[in-house]
């Protein structure tokens, strides 16, 4: 089996995760409920988790990092907790249905969307966002990359433009936390939502969002917090105000683990390995007869994501052939991502997506190219 | 019949920052412990530091007062 959905989940995790995980299963109480050692463990368990993300992502302090479910549930948190009725958003084309399904409920409450177009090639077309600012607009939300084509967003210039007109930024990382160097505080970024089973290679059900000191909302989720049983209103401190409820220490000892690991290697060398597999793909499949490749590949730097169709044929009919003749793992359809496949005129047809990690090797990215190029001779 | 003793007991806006303080504390070799906090800090639940008062004399003056929200005097 080639495993090439990394985008969806990455499979193929370094054994420290696994470790950990086990190691939190047969150890780890509930963490800050208590002071006992197995509580204590799982406090230190979820801190650890806490303070490699923190160093990962630049952030100003572990308090700044909010524990969730996934990046569904921080990005809920963080677009239902900032956004009013009465607002105005401008988010893109480019969006996951973790952004914009949010939005659409957060508009029938009253609040006003806009969403910056695409090129042909899937680029985000940057004069929009001045075009679209009115007096109510209040935030901006973006994915740093799409999970469609892999084309980056611009986050310096979105940064900026939100900057420039006092709004809040909030970043879908879902694809990016990781994969590639993120310095939330030079990039200056208000919100930045992750999850942890993709290239921050924790288990499915983790993920979480870093919060801007001084950045206040209303959480999606009140309960237990482990301090200040008395009141009646949730605490508000970070990261306490965004986490009622026992965490998923099992997971997050994971997530720890993963993130740990990722800055021993260096996420900056991980990156390039990436990358250069990636390339190393779309080089051999570029001159493929009536393949159409998405996204655009004149910059270097991307997510680690080529997406194509075999010319008319059913992205789902060509996935299906690539597992069951060549054993190669890859992602049909819509990808969760309907906008962009509007832009893209793929509504029908959907897209197959290849979708790369520095754990695949040059090998297997080759046996993927010729599966390609052999069905694109077959017609 | 348990004797008491006095102690200070710092107390956090958070179980993450409590956590921060172990490890700090941890790598520094201050002297303590995490506690569960005593009520008549704050009732309810949470995670207190626990040092004896000769060590908080002796420590006070290098620890990073902006890591723990207050020191309180506690009989235990």
């Amino acid at each position: 089996m080639i495993y090439l959905d990394n985008a969806a989940t990455t499979l193929q995790k370094p054994p420290c995760v696994g470790q950990a995980m086990l190691d939190a299963l047969e150890h780890a109480g509930n963490p800050g409920r208590g002071a006992h050692e197995p509580t204590l463990h799982a406090a230190r368990i979820v801190y650890h988790a806490r303070e490699t993300l923190a160093t990962l992502l630049h952030a100003e302090s572990p308090d700044c990092i909010a524990f969730t479910a996934n990046v569904t549930q921080a990005l809920n948190t963080a677009l239902c907790g900032l956004v009013r009725p009465d607002d105005h958003v401008i988010t893109t084309v480019c969006e996951h249905n973790s952004v914009l399904r949010p939005l659409y409920r957060l508009r029938e409450q009253g609040a006003e969307v806009s969403f910056v177009e695409v090129d042909d090639t899937g680029r985000l077309r940057y004069e929009q966002f001045e075009k679209f600012l009115r007096p109510n607009t209040r935030l901006v939300v973006v994915t740093h990359a799409s999970n469609v084509t892999g084309n980056l967003t611009d986050l310096a210039f979105v940064s900026a433009f939100a900057k420039k007109h006092g709004l809040t930024l909030v970043v879908d990382a879902a694809q990016t936390a990781g994969a590639r160097p993120i310095d939330v505080q030079a990039l200056g970024v208000d919100v930045l939502c992750f999850t942890g089973h993709k290239a921050l290679l924790g288990p499915q059900g983790t993920g979480g969002l870093y919060v801007r000191p001084g950045l206040t909302m209303a959480p999606l989720v009140v309960g237990g917090s482990g301090i200040h049983s008395f009141d009646e209103t949730h605490p508000s401190q970070m990261p306490t105000a965004l986490e009622a409820g026992t965490l998923n220490v099992p997971g997050l000892a994971g997530l720890g683990a993963g993130v740990e690991w990722i800055l021993s290697q260096g996420v900056e060398v991980l990156h390039e390995k990436e990358m250069a597999l990636t390339r190393l793909f779309y080089e051999k499949i570029v001159h493929a007869p009536d393949v159409k490749i998405y996204g655009s590949f004149d910059e270097t730097d991307r997510a680690p994501i080529v997406s194509l169709n075999f010319g008319d044929a059913d992205a789902a009919r060509a996935a299906d052939i690539l597992w069951e003749d060549y054993g190669i793992c890859v992602r049909a359809g819509a990808h969760c991502a309907p906008l962009i496949h509007k832009a893209l005129g793929t509504v029908e047809q959907g897209m197959v997506r290849f979708s790369f990690s520095h754990q695949n090797t040059e090998a297997e990215v080759l046996r993927a190219a010729e599966a390609v190029c052999e069905l694109a001779e077959e017609g | 019949m348990r004797r008491k003793r006095q102690y200070i007991v710092l107390s956090f806006a958070s179980t993450a920052r409590a956590m921060g303080w172990e490890k700090e504390c941890a790598a520094r070799g201050i002297p303590g412990r995490l506690i569960p906090l005593p009520s008549e800090i704050t009732a309810g639940c949470g995670l207190g530091w626990r040092m004896l008062p000769e060590d908080w004399q002796a420590w006070q003056s290098q620890l990073n007062d902006a890591g723990y929200d207050a020191a309180t005097p506690v009989e235990q």
